[in-house]
């Protein structure tokens, strides 16, 4: 059989095995809760899983090792700050966004807010932030299938773009929450179990001798100790140090603010539950990313990542799925075309279990906040928010195929790190501030996410990753006066900033009572939204 | 439209049973207990992973040292930040269970005697 026959049929049977959770979820699924929450009847270990699931990106899985095998040592941070990042969500935010909230990132500010003010804002970030990271997994998808069909060709990327695109948005229209977290799941075993047989192969080319893997990483690239130190990539001058702390802050403060992760502690009976989750998440997120240590200095000990390398051109984004056809016996192998083939089709579920959470967050936060609330009023009835969520969920589907195909030469970590940096800037203010802070009123609500929203996408519009240099989306054209790439170290501030600045001058009539309420129901659970039963 | 109008249903819908809870002895030590465990912990950890950022951007001589085979002290540093967080994470679940989860479920059932068995 020859490996593209077996490429072929590893990509089928992920493609029917999703499709077939998802027709079977579709038959669960009755109401808005079931749809939105899938029904909060998962348990904690099953929601830690596809948590794990939908955190484990093509970011993770393809990014952080190509990022280490390009730059070393600095492409470990992203494994630090996106373990890290999971305390905030763990200790701030989980158990009592479960108690307060039901459906979306915005029910919890419209606890004791004005409802159409907040959920407009909210849901914008929500959109804002899920299309940034949908973007990088489709960009993923892209490179993986163009590498596997020996093609550089732009119309073979472009298509794989759109067929990516379409399958998230049946699995999303079909299948509800219930069907992505199935398939979230699945993806997570594979993810995990691939992960754990390329790690074992690659550190048994050195007797398990971490040392030695690292000494080959280092010599192999030419680069020597350097390559195993911090400051190839970000320790240049001054700008790109504080690029790095720029870069550090956004992946520690991001994870909390993410919508996609938030919704998924609705997926929970309780509080608890939502906690056993985290742990199980951190648990898991944590072994993974202790082995893209091996992935990453594998592929630049096995692999040529020179500046002509293949490698450097998808910018990192296929040291994995090569590093496996190295472990497997090389290119030409049957080995090595199995592993590749084995790698590249978990790569694929990997990112199709991602895009379908995102797509389902944005989907549900059009439709639940923006539709129900702000059009309606609270008068639609669950069935025509169900019916909205799935309209949306084309409309977003279409938009990140759009702009997934002009973004196709970005590091995946990198272009996810931004959406983490939104997210730290526009969300996770507003969410701290209403959580802790009994003041908070709508205009400071407002202002966080917009103020935040802004900082950070507009600064990247004005930096070297939009415009003038030679790694940019527009390379002949040069608006960019901001100089880091990752916004984090000044949008994050503004944030935080604007939301007490919004708040103090705001004349609106305290809430106070519905703090009290609000306080009371997310740290005991008392009155909070209840599983469904069938 | 008044601006409290605007505040949804929820907001006419104040239950006073919050209040009566919210004023309990049980529900300040509650909160008391949450917050004096993750208010610190996350001054801490935050406080640990940035000094691993700074430090990575201008300790650099420190961070090269080697002290093992190819092994330096920015790579242990970068590990034990993993060992932290797990430990954070399991310290908080066990406070959390001896400490806060025992209050939070009496309050919670005292929520649903008073509203004739629960939210539902």
């Amino acid at each position: 059989m020859s490996s593209d026959t077996l490429t072929a049929i590893l990509f089928v049977a992920v493609v029917l095995v999703t499709v077939g959770i998802t027709f079977w979820a579709s038959r669960q699924t009755k109401g808005a809760a079931d749809f939105y929450a899938g029904g909060r009847g998962f348990s904690g270990f099953q929601n830690g899983m596809a948590i794990s699931g939908d955190y484990m990106s093509a970011a993770s899985f393809l990014g952080i090792s190509g990022a280490i095998a390009l730059f070393g040592y600095d492409g470990f941070l992203y494994s630090i700050g996106f373990l890290v990042a999971w305390l905030v969500a763990l200790l701030l935010v989980a158990e009592l966004l479960r108690n307060s909230g039901r459906y979306t990132m915005a029910d919890q500010l419209a606890y004791r807010m004005k409802q159409r003010p907040v959920r407009t804002a909210a849901s914008t970030s929500t959109v804002v932030v899920s299309i940034f990271y949908l973007l990088a997994q489709m960009v993923g998808a892209g490179a993986l299938v163009a590498l596997l069909l020996g093609a550089d060709s732009e119309a073979t990327k472009n298509l794989t773009i759109v067929a990516v695109g379409l399958l998230m948005i049946f699995y999303v229209t079909v299948g509800g929450m219930k069907g992505t977290t199935w398939v979230q799941i699945v993806k997570a075993v594979l993810l995990m179990s691939g992960t754990i047989l390329i790690t074992i192969l690659v550190l048994a080319k050195f007797d398990f001798d971490f040392g030695e893997l690292l000494g080959a990483a280092a010599s192999n690239t030419g680069k020597g100790d350097a390559f195993l130190q911090p400051g190839l990539k970000y320790g240049i001058d001054t700008t790109s140090k504080i690029d790095f702390l720029s870069l550090g802050l956004a992946l520690v403060l991001g994870t909390a603010g993410l919508p996609h992760i938030l919704i998924r502690f609705y997926t929970v009976p309780t509080a608890k539950a939502a906690r056993t989750s985290v742990l199980w998440a951190i648990g898991l997120i944590g072994a993974f990313y202790l082995m893209t240590l091996a992935l990453g200095f594998g592929a630049a000990a096995l692999l040529d990542t020179g500046p002509d390398s293949e490698v450097a051109a998808s910018g990192g984004n296929l040291a994995s799925p090569l590093l496996a056809e190295a472990v497997g016996g090389g290119a030409g192998t049957t080995g090595g075309a199995v592993l590749l083939a084995l790698i590249s089709a978990v790569a694929f579920a990997t990112i199709l279990a991602v895009v379908a959470g995102l797509t389902l967050t944005s989907a549900s936060s059009v439709a639940h906040d923006l539709y129900a609330t702000v059009f309606k009023r609270g008068a639609a009835t669950e069935r025509d928010e169900v019916r909205v969520a799935k309209i949306s969920a084309f409309v977003i589907g279409g938009i990140a195929i759009a702009l997934a195909i002009p973004a196709q030469k970005l590091n995946i970590a990198f272009l996810v790190a931004l959406a983490f940096a939104v997210a730290a800037s526009a969300n996770l203010p507003s969410l701290i501030y209403n959580l802790f802070w009994r003041r908070f009123n709508t205009r400071g609500a407002t202002w966080a996410i917009y103020g935040g929203l802004i900082a950070s996408v507009g600064l990247v519009f004005f930096s070297p990753v939009v415009s003038g240099s030679e790694t940019a989306l527009f390379v002949d054209h040069d608006w960019s006066w901001f100089p880091l790439s990752n916004p984090g170290i000044v949008s994050i501030p503004t944030g935080f900033l604007l939301g007490w600045l919004g708040t103090v001058t705001s004349n609106e009539p305290e809430t106070a009572d519905r703090y009290t309420e609000l306080e009371v129901r997310a740290l005991t659970g008392a009155g909070a939204e209840q599983a469904v039963h069938h | 439209m008044s601006s409290l109008d605007q505040y949804h249903d929820h907001a006419r819908r104040h239950d006073p049973v919050y209040d009566d809870l919210h004023a309990t002895p049980e529900f300040t030590r509650l909160r008391a207990a949450y917050r004096n465990f993750v208010f610190p912990a996350t001054v801490a950890f935050l406080t640990w992973y940035l000094l691993y950022v700074v430090m990575c951007n201008w300790a650099t001589d420190f961070m090269a040292t080697e002290i093992g085979d190819n092994i330096n002290v920015a790579l242990v540093f970068g590990l034990l930040q993993f060992v932290t967080t797990f430990l954070i994470a399991l310290l908080y679940a066990r406070y959390m269970g001896s400490r806060v989860d025992p209050l939070a479920r009496g309050l919670e059932e005292r929520y649903n005697s008073e509203t004739r068995g629960g939210a539902r």
